[in-house]
């Protein structure tokens, strides 16, 4: 297990590398001056320009200023925003919990929806659920996030009257923050009622994120229930006469269960790019709309801060299901 | 006993009645940061400026016109180059956690706040950044001699020449006036950026959070010099989307929106819970050909392509209503507006005749259209396609660019730039010289002035309306100057938008600011 894991931090370090290279590159490779958009319409001298050159520190070369992007990396220190001028690790931490709590119970609701769906359609292959659960999760996957968002707001929010239109929690309710996490920043709060607020803030954006993963986890179930369910061992299992819930539940579901967990993990890398519409449309203060912003002002620190922060985040996710497979099947744990 | 238990359950049971009113503003974004010398965003004076600053002379909310601010009075001498300003006594900045105040507002808060942004060597000029782009953008440092302190309730601003304007650049937001007692404090604890992050004003509202892109909260200011605000509390909810504001209006999760939607429009209008108001922006839309290049350079030939515009048609068609044709250089909301111009009239016919008769045919041309949506053109694309189509019927044959934003200004202001330009203004202090003087004065070849158009008879009169003080003398200066202009046509003058500004019906006392801002003090809700 040590050695796997070894193997696998190993690895880490040369795609951590690479991602500071592109991380770097990427935003500088966009056509697009800071300085001129920060001007706008009304421009900016070229004394003026040479000089907030030299306090972003965009007057030095390119190399020089992605040895000095690493050197600041070994403290901490991921720069300034040319946009705020406020440290982009304190920007990125500000927000990021709203990303992680959402992205959260968004996970939650798609895999305790998209797994049992995807096992019954499988032990009901042909049937009128599978044919439902499959024409859903199609459309479900096809559906344009920003579409989706408003037509639940309208619905619930603006018609129904049942959940707040956005935000995290509703005015009423003020605290200061202590983990940073809504729900239970509201929780220890002691306000009468904003827990219940922090949840019902919650319902429309986690369906709304959650919906594209619930779909690939349902169909993906689905696919790899109905291989192992056609596997020699499953049909013994059935011949010797265990319950089919036996059967199904522990036999066959747990080597399902490898694809599915994987599924899950790119998942984590799908929410964070969903993140920013679902958090546009519902006013959702995370880091995928902070990103966004940071893109199309070339705000060179943050994009490449968020950018290494995010990407470090998926490999981070990436290595616990590694760690997970051996968990669920210890041979993968012996691989060389 | 008895008698102090019942007087304190009647003040519990009082205070329990009376309600904080609330006020909650669904606003588009977050505010870059609080200090508003720093930014040039109107989401930023937003938050910051328009409810917890004051600044020396002010615009009166909802109008352009001048008002006393901190300065309770001013005199300029005979040669324009001293302003004295006498300072209100007995204004409160606002205590804020780790900090109260113990002196009253003074010429050492005016130093402070100009001197940050003025001298290089001061304290604070380079922290947060140190970009003060509106300072510098306004040519305040070559304009600005000194700033002397008289007295504790005098200063006086030395210039280097005449600046008719200077008054209103002193309106604008970076002329906030910050604490210097609050800055000093922050320097003695060696916490030189709180200074911006928790702001200290003596404006009408003190702000008391602000979590990044959800809310920010503020307090009335129970001592501000033109008495309490009527709301007790104003939360900025951070909602982007235009739609989703709409939707938080009609639930009242919030009262007053921005920028709504113009597919949402017809709705607020038939919203018995919305009011929705409307004015002219302070702002313009053009076409600015390149007066340096041929044909373009003949005055015969830009007016007969400005008759080839349809402009209700674009009116129509990328404003959805939302605009007003333009005839001038300068807004209707603006003073010396020229009521008198003529405006080109829409001329197909007339405008194939006076290109023939010019020499020019088959002339085949490129139409640049903005990349993105701005205030004065929300679809520059859909523009440029219905000039496009005008201009073909008068026998000119256009081919459409565009660039990235920051390349499109970059390239829009070379002299031998192929094409002309779709672009605009939006003014900043409500003053015409910053329109005509910046868009199209000589000095702004090269740069803002994007029709590289100088002419001398225009020249003259913009600058000497730069240094008359008279403000009669310069009306007539300044619409002369548009006569000029439309004379020779360096433009084609498209559109000013109209805002519409969304309001619920319980809010009473808002005003749509001239300037796209959003001012909370005289607001109240029923």
């Amino acid at each position: 297990m040590f050695r796997f894991l070894l193997n696998k931090l190993a690895m880490i370090v040369p795609t951590f590398i690479g991602v500071t290279i592109a991380a770097f590159a990427f935003i500088r490779l966009l056509p697009g001056d800071p300085i001129l958009l920060l001007a706008g319409e009304r421009g900016v001298t070229p004394e003026r320009r040479a000089e907030l050159e030299q306090i972003m520190g965009f007057d030095r070369p390119l190399w020089e200023q992605y040895f000095s992007f690493l050197g600041d990396l070994m403290h901490a220190d991921l720069g300034v925003s040319i946009v705020t001028r406020t440290p982009v690790l304190e920007e990125f931490l500000a927000r990021f919990p709203a990303t992680i709590e959402l992205s959260f119970i968004a996970i939650i609701f798609a895999v305790a929806l998209g797994l049992p769906a995807g096992i019954i359609a499988a032990v009901r292959r042909g049937s009128i659920f599978d044919h439902t659960v499959m024409g859903v999760s199609l459309t479900g996957y096809s559906m344009p996030i920003f579409w989706w968002g408003l037509l639940l707001i309208i619905l619930f929010s603006g018609t129904l009257g049942w959940t707040p239109v956005s935000g995290r929690i509703s005015f009423m309710f003020f605290f200061e923050p202590v983990t940073g996490f809504m729900l239970i920043d509201s929780w220890l709060s002691d306000q009468a009622g904003a827990f219940k607020s922090a949840v019902m803030h919650l319902i429309l954006p986690s369906i709304v994120l959650g919906t594209i993963p619930l779909a690939v986890i349902a169909r993906q179930t689905r696919s790899s229930m109905l291989e192992v369910l056609s596997e020699d061992y499953v049909r013994t299992a059935r011949a010797k006469g265990l319950p089919p819930w036996r059967v199904v539940g522990i036999h066959a579901l747990r080597n399902a269960l490898i694809t599915v967990i994987t599924v899950i993990g790119l998942q984590v890398g799908v929410l964070l790019a969903g993140a920013i519409l679902t958090e546009t449309i519902f006013a959702w203060p995370g880091i995928g709309k902070w990103m966004i912003d940071s893109i199309f002002r070339r705000d060179y620190p943050a994009v490449q801060g968020g950018l290494l922060l995010i990407a470090s985040i998926v490999m981070i996710v990436n290595l616990l299901v590694d760690l997970t497979y051996g968990l669920v099947n210890p041979s993968i744990r012996h691989e060389r | 006993m008895k008698a102090r238990f019942l007087v304190a359950t009647a003040a519990a049971l009082l205070a329990g009645n009376v309600q904080a009113k609330t006020l909650v503003f669904c606003s588009e974004g977050s505010p870059e940061g609080f200090t508003p010398a720093l930014y040039t965003a109107g989401t930023t004076f937003d938050a910051s400026s328009r409810q917890i600053f004051n600044k020396l002379v002010e615009f009166e909310i909802g109008t352009t016109k001048i008002i006393p601010g901190l300065a309770e009075s001013w005199t300029v001498s005979q040669d324009g180059l001293e302003y004295t300003f006498n300072l209100r006594k007995g204004v409160k900045f606002h205590s804020i956690d780790g900090f109260t105040p113990s002196r009253d507002f003074n010429a050492d808060d005016v130093l402070f706040s100009f001197n940050r942004q003025f001298k290089k060597d001061h304290p604070y000029h380079m922290v947060s950044g140190g970009a003060y782009e509106y300072f510098n953008g306004m040519s305040m440092p070559d304009l600005l001699k000194s700033l002397t302190k008289i007295n504790n309730h005098t200063v006086r601003f030395s210039l280097n020449r005449p600046e008719a304007p200077m008054i209103a650049n002193l309106a604008m937001d970076f002329a906030s006036i910050h604490s210097a007692e609050y800055a000093n404090k922050m320097a003695a604890a060696g916490t030189l950026d709180k200074f911006d992050q928790n702001p200290v004003g003596t404006g009408p509202f003190k702000m008391i959070a602000y979590q990044k892109d959800a809310f920010i909260r503020y307090k009335a200011h129970p001592e501000y010099f033109r008495g309490k605000a009527a709301i007790d509390d104003l939360v900025f909810a951070i909602t982007p989307d235009a739609s989703v504001r709409y939707q938080k209006m009609k639930a009242n999760e919030c009262q007053v929106m921005p920028y709504p939607n113009p597919a949402d429009i017809a709705a607020m209008k038939n919203d018995s819970d919305i009011n929705l108001m409307s004015q002219e922006g302070l702002n313009v839309g053009y076409l600015a050909y390149n007066t340096k290049v041929a044909p373009f350079d003949n005055a015969k030939v830009r007016k007969a392509l400005n008759q080839a515009i349809n402009k209700q048609a674009i009116i129509d068609a990328v404003f959805q209503g939302a605009g007003k044709i333009a005839k001038n250089p300068i807004p209707p909301t603006i003073w010396s507006y020229n009521e008198a111009t003529v405006d080109d009239d829409y001329n197909p016919a007339a405008a194939k005749t006076a290109l023939k008769a010019e020499g020019v045919n088959g002339l085949k041309m490129k139409v640049w259209a903005m990349p993105v949506q701005r205030p004065y053109n929300p679809n520059a694309r859909r523009m440029a396609e219905l000039i496009q189509a005008d201009f073909g019927k008068v026998g000119v044959d256009v081919e459409i660019v565009s660039y990235e934003w920051g390349e499109y200004l970059k390239r829009s202001k070379d002299t031998d730039r192929d094409g002309a330009v779709l672009l605009g203004w939006t003014g900043d202090n409500g003053d015409p010289d910053n329109f005509l003087a910046v868009l199209l004065g000589c000095d702004g070849v090269g740069g803002s002035n994007r029709a590289q158009w100088c002419h001398k008879p225009f020249e003259d009169l913009i600058q000497k309306a730069k240094v008359v003080s008279d403000p009669a003398a310069r009306t007539d200066l300044y619409k002369r100057a548009q006569i000029e202009f439309k004379k020779e046509a360096p433009w084609a003058t498209i559109a000013h938008s109209v805002v519409f500004k969304p309001v619920r019906k319980e809010v009473t006392g808002f005003k749509i600011d001239p300037f796209g801002g959003h001012s909370f003090y005289g607001v109240d809700i029923k």
